[in-house]
């Protein structure tokens, strides 16, 4: 036990002390922290528009107003030719195009169905398929009484949206940056402590003395395990009083998933860490790990927008898990039976991760 | 051999290759060179002694134009430092090669920065090839040479184009005795060209060989002149004791002790002494040695004069030493190994290793780079598992109780394995902690250790930013906190002073005293002679076993020469070795 | 200095460059490694724009206009449709990630639609997934108006089409009428990997001559500085377009991307780029002198801003102020619209030119720190 605790001791010492190991350490995630949250939006709003109004009456203006007023626009550009309309596209100037055609009043006078001319950049096909469905409810609503006009009623259809009734995207956004902060950060340690002991030449004084390749490995663990704890209990803390996201379920139910998300992650560094020889391995080890971790994991698109083949890859990848927990405790208070649901498959991960780490690192030892 | 006072051959008047005056360089407040005078004559070796921190890379660096000196006046080659680079020649102290490209690739690309071109470079290249040996290695990759290799292909890209100045900066840091005499001889003849050599180093018999020596310490010239001009401030005062009765080594700590007695070291069965001023072969009589002794005055070596300039080296009795638990010899040997063997692949790094050792020993392992002691050593203190064989340390089996045997040993490596981000307080803590002591114990031990080893005022300083010397004491301290029976120290001097080695083997002396068995890797053979007993591990066998007089005596049979140091036993046995294995199987090593 | 600038030793130093990068496992991973996990990522993984979203619909009227505009929900390429008899039934599935919205037809739905009154459908969709709410929502609707609307004309009420769809919206993509993400995602990929090649690979390598004590007799050599930075642009820059070509070779032959532009101003594009991605490396690399802190550095400043601000991704007018400003000075901000319109609109040089100004000046600028901070000193 003495053994154990100085391994720890000195391994935070190690952590806290190193000039470099900080700025993984503090100058990532608060880089992280301020830049990803108001960054990494995949809400689009400010965009820039051109409009070809040929029409130029009631109903064309009533449109045009709308869109002025909305969040999602920020400049109108007015243009009157096709020319112009193509120049501006092709250049950026805006990304979308709205074409109003000469006879769209008269049309709307008679009651005969009338259409609006929608032109996107799909060189960024996202926001512009996202614009697309902004536009399509301001045009929609047009024409009707403007008390309707709110996001909530159609004509058609009411709408609701669960666990976040305004749609924000922080409530999104957060509870998932909080996945991928304590995943960078416990990677990048893991990865690299025992690369540098190697480097240094401590890994040598370190297996000479009694400790044990258990006690070895748990010492590596716990400084990663409880700096992830630090990083989400800020985020969750952040999340809430700065970007006023609820947090519905269970802290104790939070706390375990990341104890065990955390297990796995640790197996994925500490399996880096046992096959690189140089820090340097072991850093672009670790971040040849994080891009694929990132990507399947779910945030930058629904896991179930992928292809069957990449859709059956993520359920390898224990950050899904974690995101889709982290997402149902902060915002549709996930009981107790769904997170076991998405924990067992992340504890297999983790007892697979950190077996082949052990495993290795008895094999390397050598 | 030494080029004695060869004239350069050039002809010309000995305008120096390099002159400078007064130098001094600071690295934040700290004075790394104060008023230093030097000057490099063409056709002679230079040397530059001191010990690690002493400012010699500083020196060397602002002679090859790498650094700006604050103040002095330099000339090199005729012009400002950095003006001729087409002349001068630098080896930095790590080679300067590029470890993934092979032999010949670096060859041709140092060739090409020089504008070597045609004939000339075939020829620049034939020549150092045969030049260092490395013909048949062209194409091998520069990291995987042995230290030995490195050195001398470092040596040839800075000889690619003969140049008028060579400055070496630790050439024979970590390299065997071998190697360290074969670059030796290979600069000394280029002196005979009128190439200009400064030759820097930790190694004071390296110093000896010189034609004039600088000697730093902190940063100050302490001496410059012919070597033996230092040798003579100590004539008469260095005595060899032999054929005392008793054990050698409470012998020394008596010795050292007295104020009559400077310096002394144990050499074989024999015990050289400085002594104080005015002191003299008759003021032995406190020492009480017995009848037998014979006190002989013997020719002062460099580091004699060294020692004496620094005032003197450590007293005898280990304060350490003193507080260390009495090791119970409740075994007949303290660590065995048997026929212990390790191969990787098709290669064999060892081959059916075998020795024992009493405890309350010191037991040399000696060999050159690459011979596979280093694998042995590992093997014993349970970072490899052997292929075959076996061994034991205190008792516990290498393959049954890995664990329980490391608990009983104390490591301490050639590079201070140490935590450098870590202070030495929480160094200290890691290890007793590391060693399973508990929280009352750890406290006591560290406040031993911290009294004994003068670090109180140091506690909060990071470990990586302690001095050398200090570096070696918190290695020293880490490793014995638990007090082990058993000690592995691998290269534990290597770059240190030898005031600091002094201090370092009194303390080790004084612990075998105490029952403490010690495996010693090293490439200083002053280290070498401390040892009870002394194995040879060349090309993964063990060639001579025995004690250091047994070796020299053995090397002095084969070689003819009267009275051969450590060095010329080394030497000589593993050219005896080369000889039969030459001949052909049939003849056995003696 | 006693001699100037020489070829003769640039060559040398450039052949040595390229054998370590050839002997380097690192390099291998950067160049052709990542672009591969990148690219296959990117090309299957980020797209919103892809198949059917798991629904729930929950039909309270059993009337014949209930039940023909639950088959158009359950008949149709956007969603997968899993009906339940109550709202209660369904909201464990929604908890659960099963399902991300519900349509609820009411109860007297088919009633209102036989009167011609406005019949109003319930979506309720999961928030916790902005953007696919927005879809969901904006796609049932869509179904329910043209559902609608083919209901009013088989019924022969063509005066009931414009109540039921006021205005349609007739939308046309330019450059990429099916919406493939991957069209825009992979132009994106190939500017992380040229930043990597760029700033990270390059930072690492420098800093590397310095830690290994190399650079030190290096200098002691007649070598020139210029030469020394020259002999590690090179190789590294055309290491990055040979990653950029690589990218684009697979992303036309194996994802379809189209590649509307000419071969020409792909260089030009990629090549500029690379000034600023090596200027800042070689910055980086003499200001640290130390392989851990360049590749943290070199990731902060490099990699992530290529990621997060360079508009690939993420929308740079939706961010904040504080952050707009902070793209201005991000090169890649200026790499990533000439890639994306020279492979999907092609050579549009009103746009082109501007960029690849601006990314000039940026290189010329971080050249001009880096010849300042690499000195011939080991001060």
């Amino acid at each position: 036990m003495e053994r154990l605790i100085a391994l720890i001791v000195k391994e935070f010492w190690a952590m806290v002390r190193d000039a470099k190991m900080r700025i993984v350490l503090i100058g990532l995630p608060v880089m992280q922290l301020l830049i990803f949250a108001f960054a990494v939006t995949l809400e689009v709003k400010n965009a820039d528009i051109a409009i070809y109004d040929q029409s130029d009456g009631h109903y064309s203006s009533e449109i045009i107003n709308r869109i002025a007023g909305s969040p999602y626009f920020r400049g109108i550009v007015r243009l009157n030719s096709y020319d112009e309309v193509r120049d501006a596209i092709n250049r950026q100037r805006v990304i979308a195009a709205l074409v109003i055609d000469s006879d769209f009043d008269a049309k709307r006078q008679r009651g005969t169905p009338t259409t609006v001319n929608l032109l996107l950049d799909g060189r960024r096909s996202n926001s512009a398929q996202i614009l697309a469905s902004y536009l399509q409810d301001i045009v929609t609503k047009a024409g009707m009484p403007v008390t309707m006009a709110d996001r909530e009623v159609t004509p058609g259809s009411i709408r609701r949206n669960w666990f976040n009734p305004n749609l924000s995207y922080y409530w999104f956004d957060l509870p998932c940056l909080l996945v991928l902060v304590v995943s960078v950060s416990s990677l990048a340690v893991t990865a690299q402590s025992v690369a540098r002991e190697r480097e240094m030449g401590t890994f040598d004084q370190l297996l000479v003395s009694p400790l044990r390749l258990p006690e070895l490995l748990i010492g590596k663990m716990i400084p990663p395990m409880a700096i992830s704890f630090l990083h989400g209990t800020i985020f969750l803390i952040v999340a809430q009083v700065i970007f006023g996201v609820p947090f519905t379920g269970s802290l104790l139910l939070f706390y375990l998933s990341l104890l065990i998300y955390m297990l796995a992650l640790i197996g994925i560094g500490m399996f880096i860490s046992a096959i690189s020889k140089t820090q340097q391995q072991a850093f672009l080890g670790a971040f040849m790990a994080i891009v694929p971790l990132v990507v399947l994991s779910g945030f930058a698109n629904p896991v179930e927008n992928m292809p069957e083949w990449l859709q059956l890859l993520t359920y390898l990848d224990p950050a899904r898990y974690f995101m889709e927990i982290s997402l149902g405790l902060f915002l549709k208070a996930m009981p107790l039976s769904q997170v076991l649901e998405r924990l067992w498959p992340l504890l297999l991960i983790s007892i697979a991760t950190l077996g082949t780490a052990t495993w290795l690192f008895r094999a390397r030892m050598e | 051999m030494a080029p004695g006072n060869a004239l350069p051959a050039t002809g010309t008047t000995a305008v120096p290759a390099a002159i400078a005056t007064s130098v001094c360089k600071s690295f934040g407040g700290l004075r790394a060179l104060d008023k230093v005078d030097i000057s490099i004559e063409p056709g002679r070796m230079t040397g530059l002694v001191g010990p690690d921190g002493a400012g010699k890379t500083t020196l060397i660096r602002i002679l090859a134009g790498l650094m700006k000196a604050d103040a002095g006046d330099i000339h090199v080659l005729g012009g400002a430092p950095g003006d001729d680079l087409e002349n001068l020649g630098y080896m930095p102290q790590r080679f300067g090669l590029y470890e993934d490209l092979s032999v010949i690739q670096n060859l041709t690309l140092y060739a090409d920065m020089r504008r070597l071109e045609g004939a000339e470079r075939q020829e620049s290249f034939e020549r150092l090839l045969h030049f260092t040996d490395l013909t048949p290695f062209r194409d091998r990759l520069a990291g995987n040479l042995s230290g030995g290799m490195k050195q001398k292909l470092g040596l040839a890209c800075a000889l690619i184009k003969t140049p008028k100045l060579l400055l070496l900066d630790e050439p024979g840091v970590g390299v065997d005795p071998i190697s360290r005499r074969e670059l030796w001889s290979m600069v000394s003849g280029l002196t005979h060209q009128g190439i200009g050599v400064l030759w820097s180093t930790a190694y004071l018999d390296e110093a000896e060989k010189c034609d004039t020596v600088y000697l730093l310490n902190e940063g100050q010239l302490l001496y410059s002149g012919k070597p033996d001009g230092l040798n003579a401030t100590v004539e008469g005062r260095t005595l060899r004791l032999s054929g005392f009765s008793g054990r050698s080594r409470p012998l020394l700590i008596r010795a050292l002790d007295s104020d009559t007695v400077m310096d002394g070291t144990l050499q074989g069965r024999a015990i050289h002494l400085l002594m104080a001023p005015d002191k003299g072969p008759d003021d032995l009589d406190f020492l009480d040695a017995g009848q037998k002794t014979k006190i002989e005055i013997v020719p002062p070596h460099f580091e004699d004069g060294f020692i004496a300039r620094l005032g003197g080296g450590p007293k005898g009795t280990s304060e350490l030493a003193e507080r260390y638990r009495t090791v119970p010899q409740d075994r007949d040997y303290a660590i065995e190994a048997r026929k212990l063997t390790k191969r990787f692949g098709s290669f064999t790094a060892s081959d059916a290793i075998e020795f024992k050792i009493p405890p309350g020993r010191i037991f040399g392992l000696l060999g050159p780079n690459g011979a596979g002691k280093s694998t042995t050593f590992k093997m014993l203190c349970g970072l490899l598992t052997p292929t075959e064989g076996t061994g034991s340390v205190a008792g516990y089996d290498l393959m049954t109780a890995r664990a329980d045997a490391r608990a009983q040993l104390g490591y301490m490596a050639q590079k201070f394995s140490l935590y450098g981000e870590l202070s030495v307080k929480q160094n200290l803590n890691f290890f007793a902690g590391a060693y399973g002591l508990k929280t009352a114990a750890a406290r006591a031990a560290i406040a031993s250790v911290v009294e004994v080893f003068e670090l109180g005022d140091r506690l909060k300083v990071d470990a990586g930013t302690l001095p050398l010397g200090f570096k070696q004491r918190l290695a020293l301290a880490c490793a014995v906190l638990h007090q082990p029976p058993v000690l592995f120290l691998d290269e534990p001097t290597s770059g240190v002073d030898p005031v600091t080695r002094r201090e370092f083997w009194m303390h080790i002396n004084g612990l075998v005293e105490k029952g403490v068995t010690v495996l010693v890797t090293t490439h200083f053979m002053e280290e070498a002679e401390y040892c009870d007993e002394i194995t040879l591990v060349y090309r993964a066998k063990q060639i001579a076993t025995g004690t250091p007089d047994d070796l020299k005596a053995l090397s002095a049979k084969l070689s003819g020469l009267a009275d051969p140091t450590m060095e010329d036993a080394f030497i000589a046995l593993i050219n005896e070795h080369d000889r039969q294995e030459a001949e052909g199987p049939g003849s056995k090593a003696a | 200095m006693s001699v100037g600038f020489s070829l003769r030793r640039l060559r040398a130093l450039f052949l040595k460059e390229t054998v370590q990068i050839l002997r380097d496992p690192s390099t291998f991973l950067i160049a052709f490694l990542l672009p591969l996990i990148l690219l296959i990522l990117f090309g299957y993984g980020i797209n919103l724009d892809s198949g059917k979203t798991r629904i729930g619909l929950v039909v309270q009227d059993d009337s014949q206009a209930a039940l023909s505009l639950a088959t158009t929900f359950r008949n149709n390429r956007w969603f997968d449709v899993r009906t339940a008899r109550s709202i209660e039934q369904l909201k464990p599935l929604i908890v659960n990630d099963k399902i991300r919205g519900i349509i609820v037809i009411p109860q007297d739905f088919g009633k209102k639609t036989e009167k011609g009154e406005t019949a109003p459908i319930q979506i309720i969709t999961d928030g916790s997934l902005p953007n696919t709410a927005d879809f969901i929502a904006a796609y049932a609707e869509g179904l329910r108006a043209t559902w609608a609307a083919d209901r009013a004309i088989t019924r022969g009420h063509p005066e009931l089409v414009a109540k039921a769809m006021p205005v349609q919206l007739d939308t046309r993509v330019w450059f990429n009428p099916s919406l493939t993400s991957r069209y825009f995602l992979i132009p994106g990929s190939i500017a992380i990997v040229m930043t990597m090649i760029g700033t990270l690979l390059t930072a690492l390598v420098v800093a590397r001559e310095w830690e290994r004590g190399t650079m030190e007799a290096m200098m002691a050599t007649p070598m020139q500085m210029t030469e020394f930075i020259a002999s590690k642009i090179l190789p590294y820059f055309t290491l990055g377009l040979g990653s950029m070509v690589l990218c684009t070779v697979l992303a036309v032959m194996v994802f379809g991307v189209p590649l509307r532009g000419s071969l020409f101003a792909l260089f030009l594009i990629a090549a500029t780029y690379l000034l600023p991605a090596l200027g800042l490396g070689l910055f980086i690399s003499s200001a640290t002198k130390n392989q851990f802190a360049a590749s943290q550095i070199a990731l902060m400043t490099g990699f992530l801003p290529t990621l997060l601000l360079s508009g690939f991704l993420f929308e740079i007018p939706s961010m904040p102020k504080p952050i707009q400003w902070l793209t201005v000075i991000v090169p890649a901000r200026y790499l990533v619209p000439p890639l994306q319109t020279v492979f999907a609109a092609g050579d549009i040089w009103s746009l082109i030119l501007p960029n690849v100004g601006i990314m000039l000046l940026f290189g010329i600028g971080f050249f001009l720190l880096s010849f300042l901070t690499t000195r011939r000193s080991l001060d």
